[in-house]
């Protein structure tokens, strides 16, 4: 049951992957880098992290994919035009991926089976961003705004 | 579902956001590539931390969070500058982006 | 007796599950379960669909001094059928210019979100289709995937219309989503949990015998649903908040360019959004399936859950009724100047409430709150411009 889910998920995350890297089509492209992040959230379920899941479907989906949307709309005149893709890319991937295939491969300590546990509850997470992790909150917190009021400040019109 | 299976299939969401990073010219398509490669880390702190020992410690959830958290505030930089470059200079092929004056 | 009856759809479905336990490996169980509950959604909430179209236009119609529709079947109740027949065997029509793929995904996807956000709603005891701890977190996770479909509608058509109307549409979905999450945070605070039923249980008891524990009454909740209920409006495109699709300017936004079945897609998405939202509203604010008097918790829980569900219903459609059209920048400016404001005001006066005893003292106190800011926030926002002759601004 698990390992059918796992299966799925991997051809549909691996698959909506390689769209959005390759498809011409900048929306199509957006709209599969979407759906990557629905096969993510749903290895996250699998692997019993709902929350990050839910938090990945939330800010990605929500936030990003629009934000990516909006930024195609807005750059529109531009699309079409950049057609020319760059061959060398490709063969830096692929030495890339084997490196690290080889390096896991030859990797003899990894555990084969999770240990069985309860899923991690939502209200430890937040327990725990409000004791040990609450600098960090607040260092992301203060990020967050900064980002947006950088944001904003990049997209103002910019007055002559 | 092993950890090195996971470890090989985020491997290769890493390399396809790699290759979208380094051969596509679009600003937009280099944002996502590099989008995915955070994913795919984010896929190995939660493998990680599912096969570990310990996993009662959430350690690996709460990294993953900050991740798409910072993850998150990056793309709406990025997304806010190829907005003011396109205006700038009318395109958003990256090669072409190379005056300094403005 | 009237136990048996409280879980009666319990019952039947384990009933119904009993043909194949035992027989049956674990997981395919699990799917039966999950397919049985998934049937029972689908089913009552297409019917309510069905209902609520035909009521809708029967209470409109009575509040504008007509009939409504009154001709098919007793009392015009079998309308929705006749429009049903009329709108599947339309042609549906896909324009020339249009991204295809991408203009069949949009009414897919955006049905598909609103179907997907009602099954984590406790509609009676022990009778929530799919119990996940974030229950909350994954409902606003999921209507956020709307815009992404409307975005897909208003691209996909290559209509302005329908780009316009989109932008529109994700324009106020943003701005409204704000106050819509942050209005849930007091209630998710002072309960503890994103769980939907521990929100439900947390509304259980009732003082004096009669007055129940419902977080609608004490004025950080009551100031709070109020606001998720205004935000709710906007969301779920109605009226007054529907210039998404306000056809005297647009057209009908992102659905300009869709014909036949797949309007109907989005007609349904529409009204399905509206009962998700008035659902969350209910476990949120209002008890969910829980009685308002306690001698009356006899009567079976999802009756009360539906009781509950017309009641907020025939809200939207007397709103509707009632309210003209707003216009684009009024829905912005009371976006970010009154309600985002106002829904954090909601969390520092939940958490007000919770450290003065949640008794007397603190309703009092959190009263008090709320009272300063609003008030403080309608001088703020009182620009002293009084009615004066309209100016006319034209686009360059």
């Amino acid at each position: 049951m698990s390992s059918i889910a796992f299966v799925a998920i991997t051809i549909l995350t691996l698959a909506a992957a390689l769209a959005a890297a390759t498809l011409q089509k900048l929306m199509h492209a957006a709209l599969s880098f979407a759906v990557m992040f629905v096969g993510i959230s749903a290895f996250f379920f699998l692997l019993g992290a709902e929350f990050v899941g839910l938090v990945q479907i939330f800010v990605y989906i929500g936030a990003v994919a629009v934000l990516i949307v909006f930024t195609i709309l807005l750059t529109r005149d531009d699309v079409g035009k950049v057609q020319s893709f760059n061959w060398s890319g490709v063969i830096v991937a692929i030495a890339v991926f084997a490196g690290l295939v080889w390096a896991i491969a030859n990797t003899k300590s990894l555990p084969l089976t999770p240990p069985l546990i309860e899923p991690v509850r939502v209200q430890r997470i937040g327990e725990l961003l409000m004791t040990n992790y609450v600098w960090p909150l607040q260092c992301v917190g203060v990020l967050l705004t900064a980002a947006l009021i950088g944001a904003l400040i990049l997209v103002m019109e910019e007055k002559t | 579902m092993t950890l090195s299976i996971l470890l090989v299939v985020s491997a290769a969401l890493f390399c396809i956001g790699l290759l979208a990073a380094l051969s596509r010219r679009h600003a937009i398509f280099i944002l996502i590539g590099i989008e995915m490669m955070l994913a795919a880390a984010n896929l190995n702190f939660i493998a990680f931390w599912r096969f570990a020992p310990q996993p009662a410690q959430p350690t690996g959830v709460m990294v993953a969070i900050f991740a798409i958290a910072i993850a998150a505030a990056e793309a709406a930089v990025g997304l806010a500058m190829v907005i003011a470059v396109y205006r700038h200079f009318r395109s958003t092929n990256v090669d072409q982006l190379d005056r300094l004056k403005g | 007796m009237s136990d048996s009856l409280d879980q009666i759809f319990i019952h039947a479905k384990q009933w119904l599950l009993s043909f194949i336990s035992g027989r049956a490996p674990d997981w395919l169980i699990q799917i039966a379960s999950s397919l049985i509950n998934i049937a029972t959604l689908l089913g009552v909430f297409l019917t309510l669909f069905a209902l609520i179209s035909v009521l809708e236009r029967k209470i409109l119609g009575r509040m504008q001094n007509r009939y409504g529709p009154n001709r098919v079947g007793p009392f015009g109740l079998f309308q929705p059928v006749a429009d049903g027949i009329k709108m599947l065997i339309k042609e549906d029509i896909v324009p020339d210019r249009a991204d295809k793929i991408v203009h069949f995904l949009a009414p897919v996807l955006i049905a598909a979100t609103a179907i997907l956000s009602l099954g984590v709603i406790p509609y009676g005891r022990n009778m929530t289709p799919f119990v996940i701890d974030g229950g909350i977190l994954f409902f606003f996770a999921v209507g956020s995937t709307t815009e992404l479909a409307v975005f897909m509608a208003g691209w996909g058509s290559n209509n302005k219309f329908s780009m316009l109307g989109a932008m529109r549409a994700i324009a106020q979905m943003i701005s409204y989503e704000l106050p819509l999450i942050i209005t849930v945070l007091p209630v998710v605070m002072i309960v503890g949990s994103l769980n939907p039923d521990k929100i439900v249980g947390a509304q259980a008891a009732y003082s004096l015998g009669f007055m129940p524990h419902w977080f609608v009454f004490t004025p950080w909740g009551a100031t709070a649903f109020i606001l998720f209920f205004v935000s709710g409006l906007v969301e779920s495109n109605r009226t007054p908040f529907d210039v998404p699709e306000g056809e005297s300017e647009i057209v009908a936004g992102h659905m300009t360019e869709y014909s036949g079945f797949k309007y109907a897609t989005f007609f349904m998405a529409e009204y399905i959004g509206m009962f998700a939202i008035s659902g969350l509203g209910i476990t949120l604010f209002l008890g969910g399936w829980r009685a308002p008097v306690h001698f009356l918790d006899f009567i079976p829980s999802y009756v009360w859950f539906f009781v509950k569900l017309s009641i907020l219903l025939f809200v939207y459609i007397w709103l509707r009724g009632t309210l003209p059209r707003t216009r684009v920048d009024q829905i912005m400016n009371f976006a970010w100047k009154f309600m985002l404001p106002m829904a954090f005001t909601c969390v520092v006066a939940a958490a007000v409430w919770h450290y003065t005893g949640r008794g007397l003292r603190g309703w009092l106190w959190s009263l008090a709150v709320i009272a300063a800011v609003y008030f403080t926030l309608s001088i703020l926002l009182d620009t002293r411009r009084k009615f004066a002759p309209r100016t006319y601004r034209f686009a360059e």
